[in-house]
């Protein structure tokens, strides 16, 4: 059994004394932001790319890992106590937990987010461990001719998967890709729109850009928010769900984290595609789904479970391929490059402990997370009464702090303020800024395949087409375009994204 | 013909994807462009900035055609003051300092919602600025200009 003495290497690299405080500082600041409604995973990870610098590769890439699948927990807290998603992903949690809230039963609502998030991050890590070898064993036989497919395919899956308006998720990713062009040209050395700046020369950084998207534009729009929403806080009474509850919801879990994990892996998944999906097949098959909206704890089981299995196996693109496939993975690249590890299938072999120690890192985290919202909810109940006025300058310094620590540099505190107030507009006007950034990143790892593969073929542009695996990845990427397009899907397609 | 904008959200994006594709090609026209084989450096910015420009044409025409939802109203004070914040962060930073900079994004973000209160912000700085300087500076040893002399 070669998966048990690999998981046993990463139980001892994850259970060191140093790398276990950093998982549970990851997980701590995962929870915080989760159960904080403004401030997301994206943000968070990158303010504290600087503060990974002097710790090792392990413990870094471990407590920023704690801190996504960690706000996929704590989301779900304020969801069904405040009706306000503390994340994106538990944004249909709100329907029926906060109605369970009203009802008295907050506690055995949270209990059951809790314990289907446990199982799902179980189940999904192990999906990782053993998934991932295989996966790197294909890999290793791509040539820049199949990564440049992949990356087609992988664009193509995002803007299938993006929601609201198709046309506007393309125009997004196309200006991704053009702001990954800004810098020095890679072939000539031209300075492409850097608009007389020296600090636009290597490009605009990826945590700049993250930041203004997803940082500072949403504590603008909180801010707006927040003036007109009151804040009704439900109680708790008892964490006990009953036996019902477990009749009504393992079935539940069981496909939400079925459709989590699935969703997660695919390019503009990760997890909150998976606890949308997963709402609305629990309300399909439900015998009544009128109960749904009304306190149905299937309508908390499911997403909750899916959102964390989503987060988990994001992961699996990014280790096995080197490719992100979500704004946060996009962050991850930028962490283990931080620290000189490139991306893709050779992490495996050539940092096993690495590797290893990640995965065994997350399921360690997952029950410490149980720990951490479980017995002590109150904390974190206690925590949603700080009013967002005392909260929200804290995170915009930690923000500032964050993006001119990267590279020293103010500059890159004014392009990101250009980046949030762009962010801004786009909340306003319904873009989508997921897309956004991953043809950013994608963007320059595509021109770079496409450049090498046609230096291999000699210029021939046939050689997408005729080696057979880049052959089957446009063909997928075709067959995804096909579908979209054709009106049927395309109505279904809006349905779901209407739930 | 009646024109007008009859969804305003898909409007303004699209004036947005326009007004970046515009820029694209304009500021790379002198950019060597190359053949589809052998790609000069503005060879990608030109075709994506038409792609842009196609795409946001597209998207504006259909505002004025398909009805859609209105345009939520902008709160000004939010946007202004947490820009304003951040801009004075970024302009004082390396020249007043690390101390000075806290102090400026904190008081004027403060000001950005109209809940805050002037005697929080008062110790909502004090400890911010202690946080900062106990955990980022004395704690990670970032490296930062922290008075103006």
């Amino acid at each position: 059994m070669e998966l048990l003495a690999d998981l046993q290497l990463g139980f001892g690299v994850a259970l060191s004394l140093q790398n276990i405080l950093y998982c549970f500082v990851g997980v701590l600041l995962g929870t915080l932001i989760g159960v904080l409604p403004g401030i997301g995973p994206v943000a968070t990870i990158a303010m504290l790319l600087p503060a990974t610098f002097t710790l090792p590769p392990v413990s870094a890439l471990i407590m920023l890992a704690g801190i996504y699948y960690g706000a996929q927990y704590g989301g779900s807290t304020t969801a069904i106590l405040v009706n306000i998603p503390g994340e994106s992903s538990s944004v249909v949690t709100c329907l029926d937990g906060y109605a369970m809230a009203r009802q008295g039963r907050a506690g055995p609502a949270l209990a059951i987010a809790a314990l289907g998030s446990f199982f799902a991050g179980t189940v999904s890590t192990l999906m990782l461990a053993m998934f991932a070898p295989p996966l790197a064993e294909i890999a290793f036989q791509f040539g820049p001719a199949e990564y440049f497919s992949l990356m087609v395919l992988g664009l193509i899956a995002a803007i299938v998967l993006a929601r609201g308006s198709l046309i506007k998720a393309i125009a997004m990713i196309i200006l991704g890709l053009l702001l990954g062009i800004v810098g020095a040209d890679t072939n000539t050395g031209l300075f492409r729109f850097t608009f007389g700046l020296p600090q636009l020369a290597d490009g605009i950084g990826f945590v700049v850009v993250a930041m203004g998207l997803f940082g500072f534009s949403e504590i603008i729009a909180n801010l707006e928010r927040r003036a007109k929403r009151e804040i009704v806080m439900a109680q708790i009474k008892s964490l006990m769900p009953t036996r019902q509850d477990f009749a009504d919801s393992w079935k539940a879990v069981l496909r939400g984290t079925g459709i989590g994990a699935l969703l997660g892996i695919l390019p503009g998944g990760g997890a909150v595609l998976g606890s949308f999906a997963a709402y609305a097949l629990e309300k399909k098959i439900a015998k009544d789904p009128s109960r749904f909206g009304k306190g149905a704890i299937e309508g908390v089981a499911a997403p909750e479970s899916a959102n964390n299995a989503g987060a988990q196996t994001s992961f699996i693109p990014l280790l096995t391929l080197g490719i992100p496939s979500n704004a946060v993975m996009a962050l991850m690249v930028g962490a283990m490059t931080i620290h000189g590890i490139t991306p893709g299938p050779q992490v495996m072999s050539e940092r096993p402990e690495l590797f290893w120690g990640m995965i065994a890192s997350m399921w360690i985290g997952n029950l410490m997370l149980v720990v951490l919202n479980l017995p002590m909810i109150g904390i974190w109940v206690k925590l949603l009464s700080v009013p967002y006025r005392i909260l929200y300058p804290a995170i915009l310094l930690f923000c500032c702090i964050g993006v001119y620590s990267l590279n020293n540099s103010a500059v890159d505190v004014g392009l990101a303020l250009f980046f949030g107030l762009l962010g801004y507009l786009f909340i306003k006007l319904d873009c989508e800024p997921a897309p956004l950034l991953l043809g950013f990143v994608l963007g320059p790892m595509m021109v770079d395949n496409l450049w090498r593969a046609l230096l291999i073929s000699r210029g021939n542009p046939l050689v997408f087409f005729t080696r057979p695996l880049s052959l089957a990845l446009l063909l997928v990427a075709l067959a995804l375009l096909a579908v979209v397009v054709l009106p049927a899907v395309r109505k279904k397609r809006e349905e779901a994204f209407q739930e | 013909l009646d024109v007008h904008i009859r969804n305003p959200r898909d409007f303004y994006a699209g004036v947005i994807f326009l007004s970046f594709g515009l820029c694209a090609v304009l500021v790379g026209r002198d950019y060597p462009m190359g053949s589809a084989l052998r790609m000069g450096a503005g060879y990608f910015p030109f075709v994506l900035g038409v792609l842009l420009l196609i795409l946001g044409a597209v998207i504006c025409v259909k505002s004025l055609l398909i009805p859609g939802e209105k345009l939520e109203t902008i709160g000004l004070r939010p946007l202004l003051l947490v820009l304003a914040a951040i801009a004075a962060f970024a302009a004082s930073v390396d020249t007043l300092g690390l101390v000075a900079a806290t102090i400026l994004l904190t008081v004027i973000g403060a000001a950005a919602s109209p809940e805050s209160r002037w005697r929080e912000v008062a110790v909502l700085t004090v400890a911010l600025l202690a946080l900062t300087l106990g955990a980022f500076v004395y704690g990670l040893g970032l490296p930062f200009k922290l008075l103006p002399f």
